[in-house]
């Protein structure tokens, strides 16, 4: 009955999925962390740029800034990101479009947990003397990242279903694959079946998982 | 009002001779259309203890967080051992460290240990290294009382010894004079003898406290001056035995009548 499966690496096409979304979380994470620390500091500027961003970049389509990635940045401008062949190329602009488009999300998350901070952690740190990076680093931000691990848990779903734009781009990813089974194959129900499974056996873990871990980092108070 | 029973000794009676630490002067700020303090001239000697009481509403909380520049002022100067209060930036931090701070909440760091509250202003403003932080702060949790709960969280504490931590964790940092915002007033009444009896034994040491507090037990034992303050205003400012048998202001006639007799 899967007959219809020889002569497709499906498991490639999903490890592309899972490295997409690997690298495009780890550099949502670190991008969305640093504007949501521009978004609460004391700096006109810095803040001005980080509320402008997430609010620009939240509101574009995924599609569009993907898009924009590789018609943009590489064909026309000739950004390559250090890669020399296409697929390459392709690959590390999706992530680089990911990065820009999730982390207005990881802020936003972030943003929120730091809001769960009682104004009196901080003041303490303050009271202490610890600069303002300081009481970011040690005191606040540890304490919003472990009350943001289910919201961060969407955020980290919503980019691996997200990672099939790419194959807007050409990415040989788990939907471009089934884009392609699809033209090639009569089984289009069962098809969409074995790929939709796929995401759920991607997505589920980290559900299950980032929901245990957010009860067991939660700071008591 | 607490039974703190530990008296005044006679050579803590006199404020220790040293000069000035905390200078205030003509200080005013406001809160929206509230003129939460109105020119404001409060002098701390170095070794003083002063102990700032009054109706709530008063600014007395307000300017306790002054001193240390967690709420700005409008007008006026304040300094701190001869240096005016700079500009939020490196060199606020750097006084900052050396004014201790007890906030009526606690606000312990509550995902870190009781002994890593204690360390934590050793080892990132201070610069000591690991084990003299550690051996600090055991031996000030020790002092407070708490030494058997340094590896516990805060909220595994009685609010009594987080509070006593929190002192800890002030005086860590070998600070030149320790803010009290009304140390005891989250507390159950029975764990409010325990944080002022630290605080008496503090005095005691001479160490520089500005104290805004509704214990007025302590006020009478352990002040050397009080500050009576109301409606922003610093109404009435006289040694503990002057202000509480014979107050001068009606205002603070008014206020003692009403709190002293129940």
């Amino acid at each position: 009955m899967f007959d219809f499966l020889d002569g497709y690496d499906l498991l490639g096409a999903f490890w592309v999925t899972v490295k997409l979304t690997v690298f495009s979380a780890l550099g949502s994470l670190i991008w969305g962390t640093l504007l949501a620390g521009m978004r609460v500091s004391p700096v006109p500027l810095m803040r001005g740029f980080a509320t402008a961003y997430v609010n620009v970049v939240r509101n574009i389509p995924l599609t569009v800034i993907i898009m924009f990635a590789s018609l943009g940045l590489y064909s026309t401008l000739g950004i390559a990101l250090g890669s020399t062949d296409i697929k390459g190329i392709n690959f590390r602009l999706a992530v680089l479009a990911f990065v820009v488009y999730t982390a207005s999300f990881v802020c936003e998350a972030i943003r929120s947990g730091i809001n769960t901070v009682p104004v009196g952690q901080a003041e303490a740190a303050r009271a202490l003397g610890l600069s303002f990076t300081q009481v970011l680093r040690l005191i606040v931000l540890p304490q919003a990242f472990r009350s943001v691990v289910n919201p961060l848990s969407n955020v980290l779903i919503a980019l691996t279903k997200n990672t099939t734009v790419a194959s807007a781009i050409g990415v040989a990813e788990a939907s471009y694959l089934m884009k392609e089974m699809i033209e090639n194959e009569a089984q289009l129900l069962l098809i969409s079946g074995v790929f939709a499974l796929g995401f759920v056996i991607l997505t589920l873990p980290t559900g299950l998982i980032l929901g245990w871990v957010a009860k067991k980092v939660a700071v008591k108070r | 009002m607490s039974g703190v029973s530990v008296t005044k000794g006679a050579e803590d009676a006199a404020p220790a001779p040293g000069g000035d630490l905390v200078v205030l002067s003509n200080v005013n700020k406001h809160f929206g259309a509230l003129h939460v303090l109105q020119d404001i001239d409060l002098t701390i000697a170095r070794g003083e203890v002063v102990v700032v009481i009054g109706p709530s509403g008063s600014g007395k909380s307000t300017l306790c967080r002054t001193i240390n520049r967690l709420e700005t002022i409008d007008t006026g100067a304040i300094t701190i051992d001869g240096k005016p209060l700079p500009a939020e930036g490196k060199e606020l931090a750097r006084l900052r460290a050396d004014v201790g701070m007890v906030f009526q909440s606690f606000n312990l760091f509550a995902h870190k240990t009781v002994l890593e509250n204690v360390m934590l202003g050793q080892l990132k403003v201070r610069k000591t290294d690991k084990k003299a932080a550690e051996d600090k702060a055991r031996s000030l949790l020790d002092r407070v009382g708490v030494g058997t709960q340094a590896d516990k969280y805060p909220s595994q504490l009685s609010g009594g010894q987080q509070q006593r931590v929190a002192i800890a964790r002030a005086l860590a940092m070998d600070p030149k004079v320790m803010l009290f915002d009304e140390p005891t007033s989250a507390l159950d009444p029975e764990m409010i003898n325990e944080v002022l009896e630290v605080m008496q034994q503090l005095a005691r040491e001479g160490m520089t406290m500005v104290v805004v507090t509704h214990e007025m037990g302590f006020a009478r034992s352990a002040a050397n001056r009080v500050v009576f303050m109301a409606d922003g205003k610093i109404v009435e400012e006289a040694t503990p035995d002057q202000f509480f048998s014979n107050p001068r202001s009606d205002r603070a006639k008014d206020f003692l009548s009403k709190i002293l007799h129940h």
